[in-house]
């Protein structure tokens, strides 16, 4: 059975005049272990919606999701989530904020003390272990969330455009670490993006998704060898991609 | 207005060099630009011309007093000359006893205002983060926001008598609906984000509360004492109005009888620089206390 698979869920917003809003038509989905999936589209298609019914934040109109089997009700550990900003807690050090899960769940502090130093490794930023997030760049406190999300080792890794807020050099540094980090971790990976050329990069799947109401259109394999590297981008396969997607995309 | 939602307004620590101009002199700038920077929209000062402002600021002040009171153009039974309110101060203080006076005040004031905080703080917590309380109490807090404190010395009067609870009690009317209000703003404000992501962390809604809403509140919160305090402050004088034998309220009320301008202005004065010195306690507090701000 695949890792995550959601089945006819739908999201109706109500609206303070007139009728609900459909965010997102029943949609199907189902994401194998292992897999990096980017959900592609532009604003308002319910990608991020998607992804929140997932991570447990969203409550569905219709519909179930399962997680490793178990159906999900409320966000919890097993996805662990990356915000586009950020969302760190300023009053704690890197460290704390990658220990933050881990103390909430009550390991013993010497297995907190080990993963979270291992993690912070991980990300590159043992030098800054003990810095608040306050002095961190965008693309460092970004890789602080990503420790801290996989931390208590979550099933699945949701990640809401986690390099949006970025500059374009520190983007593709960005995801050339995380594509480094799931070879690592193998952590199934769901990544909502509106970036066509990121998507592509990065995922094993691109589910590209439509406007009005919010749905799945396509669904794409890459096929592009891995590990990827920054010149896949220029490869005719790349461009190929891209074409198609960007036509879905025009319509 | 910067303190009313201190942590909304807080500018980040060092703003992006804007154009090259910012970069290029880093020695000393010109006096054609410093000029500029005056009437440049936020544009920052340097520490100097920050200060040479302020001082300029108090020195007009002062300077124009001075003139007006010392030539003639004014007189001392309307507005004496500073030199005269200051000497009258140090008579007030090694004389008559004057620190009895400020310590009254002061005891009533940090009495009255921390009463107020202690209830202040969970009530204001309470309605930010719990729909039910805020449903439940709101209501009540809002209208009770536009009574006037003042209002309510007749009434503390009539329940509690001519005492020290009284005029303690004038206090706390006046600063705890401002600052519940205040507090429950500031927790209602932290970002829906932060909650998701503990949540996502496994956090319950125990530790929700305890372990990201409270810290992500308290700086704030201590912020928004700070500008509360000074609306305590100003309320020494309601306080002391009916009744009080000493206090730097009724010696204004009873120089104001007694026609002696310069102690009413040497009063007010000092009220004045309690209420700095308390503001700098604060800002200093909250340097030592939050120090991932700054």
């Amino acid at each position: 059975m695949s890792q995550v698979v959601a089945e006819n869920i739908s999201v109706k917003f109500t609206r303070h005049k007139g009728e609900p809003r459909t965010a997102l038509a029943e949609t199907d989905l189902a994401i194998e272990e292992g897999d990096f999936v980017c959900l592609l589209g532009p604003s308002g298609c319910g990608k991020s919606t998607l992804l929140n019914v997932i991570g447990g934040l969203t409550v569905a109109s219709t519909g179930t999701v399962t997680v490793g089997g178990q159906v999900i009700a409320n966000p919890g550990p097993d996805r662990g989530m990356v915000f586009q900003n950020y969302s760190l807690y300023p009053w704690l050090t890197v460290r704390g904020n990658v220990e933050f899960g881990l103390r909430l769940n009550n390991w013993p502090a010497q297995r907190v003390r080990t993963v979270a130093g291992e993690l912070i490794d991980l990300v590159g930023l043992t030098d800054y272990a003990d810095q608040y997030p306050k002095v961190l760049s965008g693309g460092m406190r970004q890789r602080v969330a990503i420790a801290r999300a996989l931390a208590l080792e979550p099933k699945v890794l949701l990640m809401d455009e986690p390099f949006g807020a970025l500059d374009a050099q520190t983007r593709s540094r960005m995801q050339e670490l995380l594509l480094d980090i799931w070879a690592r971790k193998r952590t199934t990976v769901l990544f909502v993006t509106h970036d066509i050329e990121e998507a592509i990069y990065l995922a094993d799947r691109v589910l590209v998704m439509s406007t009005g109401p919010g749905r799945i259109v396509e669904d794409f394999r890459i096929e592009l060898p891995r590990p990827r590297v920054a010149d896949v981008v220029a490869s005719r396969e790349f461009t190929e991609y891209r074409r198609q997607m960007l036509s879905l995309l025009r319509h | 207005m910067s303190g009313l939602v201190p942590h909304l307004s807080q500018s980040p620590a060092k703003a992006p060099a804007r154009g090259a101009l910012d970069g290029a002199d880093k020695q000393s700038p010109s006096w054609a630009r410093r000029l500029g920077d005056c009437f440049r929209p936020r544009a920052e000062l340097t520490t100097a011309s920050r200060w040479t402002l302020s001082l300029l600021g108090v020195g007009l002040f002062f300077g124009a007093w001075l003139i007006a009171t010392e030539g003639g153009l004014i007189q001392p039974f309307f507005l004496p000359s500073p030199i005269a309110v200051l000497s009258r101060l140090v008579a007030m203080i090694t004389q008559e006893g004057f620190l009895i006076d400020i310590w009254a005040s002061t005891f009533r004031v940090m009495s009255g205002f921390f009463l107020a905080a202690a209830l202040a703080i969970p009530v204001g917590v309470l309605v930010g983060n719990f729909a039910a309380f805020r449903a439940l109490i709101e209501p009540l807090l809002s209208t009770a926001r536009y009574l006037p404190a003042s209002a309510f010395v007749p009434l503390m009067i009539i329940w509690l008598g001519i005492n020290e609870e009284q005029k303690i009690s004038v206090i706390f009317i006046g600063t705890f609906f401002p600052l519940a209000l205040l507090i429950a703003d500031i927790s209602a404000s932290v970002s829906k984000d932060m909650l998701n992501s503990a949540y996502t962390l496994g956090a319950n809604s125990r530790q929700l509360f305890f372990r990201v809403l409270i810290p992500a509140c308290i700086p704030a919160i201590v912020d928004a004492l700070r500008v509360t305090i000074g609306i305590a402050w100003t309320y020494v004088i309601v306080a002391e109005l009916v009744g009080a034998d000493r206090g730097m309220g009724i010696a204004i009320l009873q120089a104001q009888r007694f026609l002696l301008t310069d102690q009413v202005i040497a009063g007010i004065v000092c009220v004045g620089i309690l209420g700095v010195l308390t503001d700098f306690a604060f800002r200093f507090a909250h340097r030592k206390l939050f120090p991932y701000m700054y």
